[in-house]
């Protein structure tokens, strides 16, 4: 059937993206997204660089990054340790806030 | 002084130094940065500190906002609003940079040269992720007119949100950006009081009584598609995680749902219950407390 209108949104979803898809994606290089990796803040699928794929929340983890470097002047180390602390922080207030609904 | 609101919003006074300005600034950015605070009030107050830097962190800009308020950069063409045109768009001002995914999705998708790309980011629930959903989008598009001027138009966009997207992923619009170009939406999900989520795999935290933990055996518990039954085994521990294989997210590849055993005593025990438990204790010999040396 013909479409009456070509407004009609065609939604693709991006499931994984490359080393260099990912620098351009965070506005960056690939040495950035090596020394993101060295510090574990982002793990890519596969084994050597050329075939690395990196999954939404690693995309996510990375423009992150990105963006609190930026806006904050943090360096890799710095922003590392940053996500690592939220991550603790907001599983202490899920664990709290449930510590909190059975003491009731 | 006409206007204070820049140097409210850095909590600072109007006699304050070019020092104090940077060292409030960074404060506020600290605190409030979205990406570190998620309150509902975080984001207005991290782009009121940006927007208050911007101005008093230049002395020449200063000097006019002290003098003229908050219109004091109406009747001159400034550089840095120009700048701020180039973007293309305004939905989202974290991501300040609309250039790099013009390059980035023209390179992947080979739609470069074509159109202005946006980028928009979205909050949805766990259970429209899980279902599918729909959304309706306001996107502020600047337009040149017919006489050269840049104005804002409101675009309204429907979006289908696929059924198991999952947090960080891209939806990727065909020719809803500016001038043609595509329109990339992140998803994140909204906290949920229930179940936490983790890639594809989902969280949660399921309370027993002590009695369940020992005896083991089935207890109700929660799923986002409906209460089932879950086998628990005899002698659980505390923090014991239970796997239920594809009762994640409905991806391509399904995910598993996490039950993480919480043992609960009740408030208050009855008096028979009391008793039961007296006679444990006689028949169940058990220090917890052998590794602390007591």
């Amino acid at each position: 059937m013909k479409k009456a209108k070509h407004r009609t949104n065609r939604i693709d979803v991006i499931e994984t993206l490359s080393l260099s898809e990912l620098t351009v994606f965070c506005g960056t290089n690939a040495d950035w997204v090596f020394t993101l990796v060295e510090h574990g803040v982002v793990a890519p699928i596969a084994r050597s660089a050329p075939e690395w794929e990196f999954t939404p929340s690693h995309i996510a983890r990375a423009r992150k990054a990105a963006r609190l470097m930026r806006d904050l002047g943090l360096n890799v180390a710095g922003v590392a340790l940053v996500l690592d602390l939220i991550d603790e922080r907001d599983a202490l207030t899920r664990k709290l806030a449930l510590l909190e609904a059975s003491d009731m | 002084m006409t206007d204070e609101a820049h140097y409210q919003a850095l909590g600072i006074p109007t006699d304050a130094s070019a020092d104090d300005i940077k060292r409030a600034y960074r404060q506020m950015a600290r605190k409030y940065h979205p990406d570190v605070n998620t309150s509902a009030e975080a984001d207005a107050k991290f782009k009121a500190a940006g927007a208050a830097y911007d101005v008093l962190s230049n002395p020449e800009k200063r000097a006019a906002y002290d003098r003229f308020g908050r219109d004091w950069d109406q009747p001159r063409p400034d550089p840095v609003q120009d700048a701020q045109w180039q973007g293309g768009f305004a939905f989202d001002e974290r991501d300040v940079n609309p250039d790099m995914f013009r390059e980035f999705f023209g390179q992947r998708f080979g739609t470069g040269g074509r159109g202005q790309d946006q980028h928009a980011r979205i909050e949805v629930a766990l259970e429209e992720a899980i279902t599918g959903g729909r959304r309706t989008l306001q996107l502020q598009v600047p337009e040149i007119d017919g006489s050269g001027r840049i104005t804002l138009k409101t675009k309204v966009i429907e979006l289908a949100i696929p059924k198991g997207i999952l947090p960080g992923q891209q939806l990727r619009l065909q020719g809803q950006g500016g001038e043609g170009g595509d329109l990339f939406v992140e998803i994140a999900f909204k906290p949920h009081p229930i179940y936490r989520v983790d890639g594809r795999d989902l969280h949660v935290t399921l309370p027993i009584t002590p009695w369940e933990a020992a005896l083991g055996g089935t207890v109700r518990m929660p799923t986002p598609t409906g209460p089932v039954d879950l086998k628990v085994p005899a002698d659980a521990r505390q923090g014991q995680k239970l796997r239920l294989r594809g009762k994640g997210m409905p991806a391509a590849q399904k995910g598993d749902l996490f039950a993480e055993l919480h043992i609960v005593n009740p408030p208050k025990m009855s008096p028979k219950a009391r008793a039961l438990y007296k006679q444990l204790a006689k028949a169940q010999p058990f220090n917890p407390r052998a590794n602390l040396g007591v």
